[in-house]
């Protein structure tokens, strides 16, 4: 119960000096909070040297094509109280920048780097930011980007096999597999 | 620098910069020409099929199959089948499945590294034909479309046994005189080449010779 009501007044202390915002409980050990793009470096620190969240587990980014921004995901894990806290910053799609994190951890510019070829966003700063990750030589838009059609960008680039049959799932379980069943119902 | 003997034609080793271009041959691959005499033949292919050195480059899932072949159970020795560090000293080039673009580069790297005879064999139904990443921006659908393929054990994953099945059916073909990759290789090898060059798009390697 103290666990909580600590956690609670982290949570408040927060709002209040970083604004930070849609503080949500998605279960027992694992929240989510949203912060802004210029606060967010600021606050992560805060968080790893003042509030015990001493270990980066991930940080990825989510493509919100529909409502035009990023949301860069820091996982970051607190190993006496044993619980995850989320932070989300939403960041712009066009010229995606962020600011870099490898000054806090120093495997965050593995990540960087990966979230540079894949979704095109830059990190300034970031070490060896510019250099190839997993793509080499890539000359399209950066494949993880949501307009990126994977599947007709596949089909002009790689020679194709004939023979191989596509079935609907869906179908194929209602005709094939369980033919008896019939229907939805 | 090493002039080539084919004054036929020569590679262009355009991905090279002009120091790196003394430091190659352009040299076209050559084919294998099997001894005049049959007999002489038949031997050399008995021979070579009864010391398959396998190269260990892991390039896809199915290299976790290839480790379980050498212990105690599956005991791939009985069989000449040895684990080579190098391509220099390998026979046989198992493609453990899946392979991006970027391993793609290493494999045919290695492949051409790889001292004549050789053998390769497409382990998994990615390099068949994509398998599960048929549509993925990063991994080739067939791979013998990049180099080329003796045998395929097909599966996902295929167990031990079934690869210990196929490296007994290289043998066969092998002692048959059946592999000819290399040679299909040296015939199309303008072919292969430009394959390879339009998907690995950062070609900073010589064309052929290392």
């Amino acid at each position: 119960m103290t666990e909580q009501n600590a956690s609670k007044t982290m949570l408040e202390r927060l709002t209040r000096e970083f604004q930070v915002s849609d503080i949500k409980q998605r279960k027992p050990g694992l929240t989510t909070i949203s912060v802004a793009k210029d606060m967010a470096e600021t606050l992560i620190r805060e968080l790893r040297d003042r509030e015990g969240y001493t270990h980066l587990n991930f940080m990825t980014a989510i493509d919100y094509i529909e409502r035009g921004y990023f949301t860069i995901v820091y996982m970051l894990h607190n190993y006496d109280t044993r619980s995850t806290l989320s932070v989300h910053v939403n960041i712009d799609r066009v010229n995606a920048s962020m600011t870099s994190i490898h000054t806090l951890w120093a495997q965050a510019w593995t990540y960087q780097r990966e979230l540079r070829e894949l979704w095109g966003i830059d990190f300034p700063g970031s070490p060896r930011i510019e250099e190839d990750f997993c793509l080499e030589g890539w000359d399209e838009i950066p494949p993880m980007r949501r307009e990126f059609d994977t599947v007709e960008y596949c089909e002009r680039t790689f020679e194709s096999r004939d023979g191989r049959e596509t079935v609907d799932p869906r179908e194929h379980m209602h005709e094939v597999i369980f033919p008896q069943r019939g229907g939805d119902n | 620098m090493i002039k080539s003997l084919n004054t036929e034609s020569t590679l262009e080793n355009a991905g090279l910069s002009a120091e790196e271009q003394d430091l190659f041959s352009n040299a076209r691959p050559k084919a294998y020409e099997p001894y005049p005499i049959e007999a002489v033949e038949n031997f050399a292919n008995w021979c070579r099929a009864n010391s398959l050195w396998i190269l260990a480059f892991g390039t896809g899932c199915g290299a976790i199959e290839l480790r379980p072949l050498m212990t105690a159970r599956f005991d791939a020795n009985r069989f000449g089948i040895a684990g080579r560090p190098t391509p220099r000293q390998s026979s046989v080039f198992i493609i453990g499945g899946y392979s991006s673009v970027k391993t793609l580069k290493r494999i045919v790297r290695s492949y051409e590294q790889m001292q004549g005879p050789k053998f390769v064999i497409a382990l998994g139904i990615c390099p068949v034909n994509g398998g599960m990443y048929w549509d993925s921006y990063n991994t080739i659908k067939r791979l013998d479309q990049y180099i080329p393929v003796d045998l395929y054990i097909t599966g996902c994953m295929p167990r031990p046994e079934v690869l210990v099945g196929g490296l007994v059916e290289l043998k066969k073909m092998i002692k048959e005189g059946r592999c000819d990759g290399a040679n299909r290789y040296v015939e199309k090898f303008d072919w292969y080449k430009a394959n390879q060059k339009r998907v690995i798009k950062n070609w900073n390697m010589p064309d052929y010779n290392w």
